[in-house]
């Protein structure tokens, strides 16, 4: 049974007894549909944010830097795109765990596989892709995400940049941080609590407006309507929906509800698993952030390799998913 | 006692200042609290995720913003 079926039935009763709403009419379809999708999606995230939290917390970047050093191509780079989802990381950090990897001899290409699969295999991401399409199109996402760091991160090694990184790079050295204290089952537990707090207080107003306006296209916008402008057979839709996913990092939990809709109206899956990676995986405070080590050029091969393997995606399951 | 806060600057960074400051006013400790901002020096504590403590050169925690009870712990843990 659908664990969710309770909150069905409130969003029913809200909107067709409690409201008085027509069930066949398109402002009722849009109160349920928002009434239903809220507090599912802010319970999952809250769920979901809370376990990943404990998961986390036995990862460290310290120790992934130990696992990856001396790690050869292929193999270093699948180790890394897989430590890159569960490695606690966030994008301010991103200069200090570059040298970091540097220093100790990850190379640079198994480097790039772990700062590619980190932002882009998003939690968020995953539990609002489940939460709103199924395991199917989650368990693609993820696999696809894996599949790009790797290849992006084959590619970057294979090409030999290594000169293309800031000179100051190599002559850091890092100290011993020695043994930190491991945290205590009741820390990890306040932790992952604040944790859960601190997340969904921060993306909770872009679920509900993400959600407010899929709920207006649901109830409003006719089924298939998308399909002559982001359907399968439009060959722009790929690249135009990565273009459009930049500039809107880090608001996954905004865009996923919308998208959700998006596919109801038509558009073609591969379109939105390519502009669902753009948003989490392509950001430009990131690539400004690592300005700091890369120089231009390997910045610039870092976006376009990834930016290609975004829309290879997009294309690929635009012909097999019909 | 000296605490040194590790971190370029960002918001987790200062949060983390914030729960030092109001724990060693809570506590009564004696202690003066820095900023580490440079890359070069954040790492020589063999840091690489920030933000990060610092106390009394002795790396206590990094990666993450903790609860007030746990840095009040680790605070008290150091004193001794």
């Amino acid at each position: 049974m659908d664990p969710f079926y309770p909150l069905q039935l409130l969003a029913d009763w809200l909107t067709y007894s409690v409201f008085g709403l027509d069930k066949a009419s398109r402002l009722g379809l849009s109160v349920d549909f928002f009434l239903f999708d809220v507090p599912k999606v802010l319970i999952l995230l809250a769920v979901v944010i809370f376990f990943v939290a404990i998961i986390r917390s036995f990862f460290s970047p310290e120790k992934t830097r130990k696992l990856l050093s001396h790690s050869r191509l292929y193999g270093g780079n699948i180790a890394a795109a897989l430590l890159g989802i569960v490695t606690p990381f966030c994008s301010c950090s991103a200069v200090p765990l570059f040298i970091g990897f540097v220093e100790s001899g990850v190379p640079l290409g198994v480097t790039f596989s772990f700062l590619v699969a980190s932002p882009m295999i998003n939690e968020i991401a995953i539990i609002l892709l489940f939460g709103l399409f199924g395991w199917k199109i989650t368990a693609l996402y993820i696999v696809s995400g894996l599949v790009i760091a790797i290849t992006s991160g084959i590619i970057i090694g294979k090409l030999g940049l290594e000169s293309w990184v800031e000179e100051y790079v190599y002559q850091i050295r890092m100290g011993d941080a020695g043994e930190l204290a491991e945290q205590t089952w009741p820390e990890k537990l306040a932790y992952a609590r604040g944790y859960v707090g601190e997340i969904v207080g921060k993306v909770w107003p872009y679920v509900v407006v993400g959600i407010g306006l899929g709920a207006v296209m649901h109830g409003y916008i006719p089924n298939d309507f998308l399909v002559k402008y982001a359907g399968p057979g439009n060959p722009f839709a790929v690249p135009i929906a990565v273009l459009v996913g930049v500039p809107l990092y880090s608001n996954a939990a905004g865009v996923i509800p919308l998208v959700s809709v998006l596919v109801e109206k038509g558009m073609a899956m591969g379109t939105v698993l390519a502009f669902m990676m753009a948003v989490v995986g392509l950001s430009l405070p990131e690539a400004i952030i690592l300005r700091k080590v890369l120089k231009p050029k390997l910045i610039a091969v870092y976006f376009g390799v990834n930016a290609v393997g975004i829309m290879a995606i997009g294309y690929l399951f635009n012909a097999v998913l019909r | 006692m000296v605490i040194k806060v590790l971190g370029s600057g960002c918001a987790n960074c200062q949060k983390l200042e914030a729960l030092a400051t109001r724990a060693i006013r809570e506590l009564g400790i004696d202690a003066q609290i820095l900023k580490v901002t440079d890359y070069p020096e954040i790492m020589a504590y063999g840091v690489m995720s920030t933000p990060a403590l610092v106390i009394d050169e002795k790396l206590v925690l990094a990666g993450r913003v903790p609860s007030y009870d746990e840095v009040v712990t680790l605070l008290k843990r150091s004193a001794q």
